[in-house]
């Protein structure tokens, strides 16, 4: 079989609309990761052992499991308690709670950077313990964890395929629903590979700025 | 009242197909993070490229655009690859790009005085790699290593898409045969957790045994 051009540029505007889906799902999977791992950290940090031990372990969970098989429970398990999500907000939602563990701990290390005589000064200064996380302790944790954070959310973009399991019409779907129409693989699926190739390629370049921009640490 | 057991005996014939597939995987990533690692630190530049393009184009493109590539496209250039060949090749080949960057990290940090060391003792670039270098940059590999391994189990659940029966499509097949979704979801969840938890049990005494009699050493 040969590669044809002719068939490339036919079946290319179908597989821009599953790139648009692929980003869109990256996006609002990042936005879900970077909220979910910030409650997760802070949780853990709590006084309250209770809740530290359940989420931690919550998150350990999440983590030493497969995302795929999560995609599947939340897509097909939770419509027998009533709860009936669209595929792409089931998507979203499994990337957003799957990463979200692993930023939890990449805000983590970021609090755990932030001096002790920060904390020590917010004290003497009589801050609130609300008002010492907003002005001191976030504004200075957040910048270092900018390349790690940008870090995984480029490792999610690269698991947004398996979206396609629990039927949402992104890249990967859109490229099979092609091949198995014009019984054609090598093209569709090349191309998809080709996508996140020059995607990925492109977002390193992106992560290197940020680590230069964010990376280093002032002290 | 369903009869669980027969169905229980076949999540368990999908729990030994996972099992068979994360040790092959293993090791075939762990030849591939060997050879590359090494020939990105190479002192010839065709290795050096060779390795870094090996490298970036696993990294940079997602494990199941490569598994579909190798299952499907591979087939039209003459390659008919069984399910499991595919999954081992796929697994193998884009875990061990994540870990030869694991090499490479480990042995640029082994310190400049042990390569001078070597040159002092008239050891050869190989001799000093195999028999002063390697032994304590495998020491710093191994806790990386067995989080590799993790992300390679939990990657299997995507060869079910690929008609393997591991346990993910095992669970499939009791879902559909049983109209139930929670009982084997949550069965695998847990099974895919134990395993993990061995995994890192497991590198966690090995890394204790390997470090034994090093105390004082390392700095």
């Amino acid at each position: 079989m040969e590669w044809d051009w002719n068939f490339v540029w036919e079946i290319m505007p179908t597989l821009i609309q599953g790139v648009k889906i692929t980003i869109l799902a990256t996006l609002l999977g990042s936005v879900l990761a970077a909220i979910v791992g910030l409650g997760i950290a802070l949780a853990r940090r709590s006084p309250n052992k209770a809740l530290s031990r359940t989420v931690g372990w919550a998150a350990e969970f999440i983590r030493g499991t497969p995302l795929l098989v999560q995609l599947y429970f939340i897509f097909y398990v939770l419509p027998d308690i009533g709860i009936l999500l669209p595929p792409l907000v089931a998507g979203v939602i499994g990337l957003g709670l799957h990463y979200g563990t692993y930023t939890a701990e990449v805000y983590r290390a970021g609090i755990d950077n932030v001096p002790r005589g920060q904390w020590e000064a917010a004290k003497a200064c009589n801050l609130s313990a609300s008002q010492t996380w907003t002005h001191i302790i976030i504004p200075q944790a957040i910048p270092p964890m900018i390349p790690a954070l940008a870090n995984y959310f480029i490792a999610m973009f690269k698991e947004t395929p398996l979206l396609s399991a629990i039927t949402v019409l992104e890249l990967m779907n859109q490229a099979k629903s092609v091949a198995n129409t014009y019984y054609r693989y090598i093209e569709p699926i090349t191309l998809v590979g080709a996508f996140f190739l020059v995607i990925s390629l492109f977002s390193v370049v992106l992560l290197r700025w940020l680590e230069r921009r964010y990376g280093k640490i002032e002290r | 009242m369903t009869q669980w057991s027969g169905y229980f005996g076949l999540i368990l014939q999908g729990a030994l197909v996972t099992i068979e597939l994360t040790l092959m995987g293993s090791v075939l990533a762990l030849i591939m993070a060997f050879l590359a690692g090494m020939g990105r630190v190479s002192r010839f530049f065709a290795l050096r490229w060779l390795a870094t393009a090996y490298i970036e184009f696993f990294r940079g493109t997602s494990i199941f655009v490569q598994l579909f590539w190798a299952y499907f496209v591979l087939p039209f250039i003459g390659i008919s690859l069984t399910p499991l060949q595919a999954g081992v090749l796929a697994l193998g080949l884009n875990v061990g790009a994540y870990a030869a960057e694991v090499v490479r990290g480990a042995i640029q940090s082994i310190g400049r005085e042990q390569y001078e060391a070597c040159t002092a003792l008239n050891l050869g670039r190989w001799q000093g790699m195999r028999h002063i270098i390697l032994p304590q940059a495998l020491l710093v590999m191994l806790p990386t290593f067995g989080n590799n391994a993790i992300e390679l189990l939990k990657a299997t659940a995507v060869v079910s898409l690929i008609s393997l029966t591991d346990l993910t499509f095992q669970a499939q097949v009791v879902r559909a045969q049983t109209g139930n979704t929670l009982v084997p979801f949550t069965t695998i969840l847990i099974i895919y957790f134990i395993l993990a938890l061995l995994i890192s049990w497991g590198v966690r005494s090995l890394e204790r045994r390997m470090a034994r009699g090093l105390d004082g050493v390392r700095a």
